[in-house]
């Protein structure tokens, strides 16, 4: 009795140290990083080619969700305006709904399970198969080389995949609302222009998206990097990536959202 | 310098991801109406603001003009104090009244303005002398009450 509960505490004890561990080398991480980030200034190509594949390699599942969760937030929001005979506001549930939440989150989320996954398997194998000690030999410092640019790409691409993918709904609740339905255009777009705010909403959900990026990516390096050499490390660091920055993407929305939309 | 197709592909993302963005501010965003930098700020104190809200429109004859910047309690003279931006095309004369209105029945709440008949007009920091509360639906339905038992007395 005594001894099963001596284990059950030891264990609770190892997962809580483990975790704090765990954090403050992620902090470290992402401190070294940031810290070593000159060459992706002075080196743009890198950072380009890490631009090109995480952001634009994911335009298409961007396009073409960006514009189903349009068609689909027309269709189900016309049905609930109609019934208070407010039909014409569509325009504005439709933008603000992408603007402030939908358009950062759906899109982060979709950015950590296509780029993210992609980036912690791409340095898992580069750890797994020392190609980042090689480096090290060569006198190359593999976080200014490989991981900052991989980092700065994420950031840069993540705000623009936002922006794409709320257009797109907007544009996908007009088609909806406007092409088949039928609601009054002037009113859709008039009402959707008196009621987002440039500031207020737009900037906002772009700082959003920026932050989601940070988030995302850093999960995913961190996680590659700190993977254990085998093919099973590998294949749980791109698990944890996945879930993780999922969590991290809703949990930092709600206190983003709290900070920002709140007061007025 | 060599272009590369990744070159391509990255300034397609990055046209894509700017025009969205200017779509966004330009057609869904209100970029274009009255925005907060142009215009002039005026002030009124009001004795009940309802359910005035910043960033409500200030309206003239229906048209916006301006827009609420911000809503402050006056301790010393325990009024409500509105601050207005007008939009520096629009004068108003000095003597122009402010009343609180709502759209429709169950719609915002805004600021309308009627103008006077003065010659001089509004400038940046006065004050609208003239101004109209909000109409409270408790109050009102209490007054018609107690004029109804008011008449009710009378007539026995």
């Amino acid at each position: 009795m005594i001894a099963a509960l001596d284990r059950g505490l030891r264990q609770v004890g190892h997962i809580v140290i483990d975790a704090i561990w765990k954090l403050g080398a992620a902090s470290r991480f992402s401190w070294l990083v940031l810290a070593r980030s000159s060459e992706s200034v002075r080196r743009p190509q890198l950072t380009l080619n890490e631009i090109f594949f995480t952001g634009a390699l994911s335009l298409i599942i961007i396009i073409v969700s960006g514009l189903f969760v349009g068609l689909v937030l027309g269709l189900q929001g016309y049905e609930t305006l109609k019934r208070y005979g407010s039909a014409e506001a569509l325009g504005t549930l439709v933008a603000l709904a992408l603007v402030r939440e939908l358009g950062p989150v759906v899109s982060a989320l979709l950015f950590a399970s296509r780029a993210g996954s992609a980036i912690t398997a791409k340095i898992g194998i580069m750890k797994a198969t020392e190609q980042l000690s090689a480096m090290e030999m060569m006198a190359v410092d593999p976080f200014a080389r490989v991981l900052s640019p991989i980092f700065w790409g994420g950031v840069i691409s993540m705000p623009l995949l936002a922006a794409i993918f709320s257009a797109l709904g907007v544009f996908g609740g007009y088609l909806i609302g406007v092409v088949i339905i039928g609601v009054d255009s002037g009113a859709f777009w008039s009402q959707m222009q008196a009621n987002v705010d440039l500031r207020e909403d737009i900037l906002n959900g772009i700082i959003k998206s920026a932050v989601f990026g940070v988030a995302v990516t850093l999960i995913a390096l961190f996680e590659g990097y700190d993977a254990p050499p085998t093919a099973e490390g590998v294949s749980y660091a791109v698990t944890r990536t996945v879930v993780t920055s999922a969590l991290a993407v809703l949990a930092l929305d709600f206190v983003l959202t709290s900070f920002m939309f709140t007061g007025v | 310098m060599k272009r590369t197709t990744v070159d391509l592909w990255v300034g397609v993302f990055v046209t894509a991801g700017l025009a969205a963005l200017l779509t966004l501010a330009l057609k869904v965003g209100n970029a274009t109406s009255v925005s907060a930098s142009d215009g002039y700020i005026v002030f009124g104190q009001f004795e009940n603001i309802g359910g005035l809200k910043p960033r409500a429109p200030v309206k003239s004859a229906g048209v916006v003009v301006g827009r609420i910047m911000s809503i402050a309690f006056d301790d010393q003279r325990f009024t409500a104090r509105v601050t207005m931006r007008i939009d520096k095309r629009y004068r108003f004369p000095k003597d122009t009244s402010a009343s609180i209105l709502t759209s429709g029945l169950l719609g915002e709440q805004y600021v309308g303005l009627d103008a006077g008949g003065d010659t001089t007009n509004l400038k940046e920091g006065d004050e609208v002398k003239l101004t109209q509360s909000a109409v409270v639906l408790e109050k009102l339905i209490g007054q018609f009450l107690y004029g109804k038992a008011a008449d009710g007395g009378a007539k026995k």
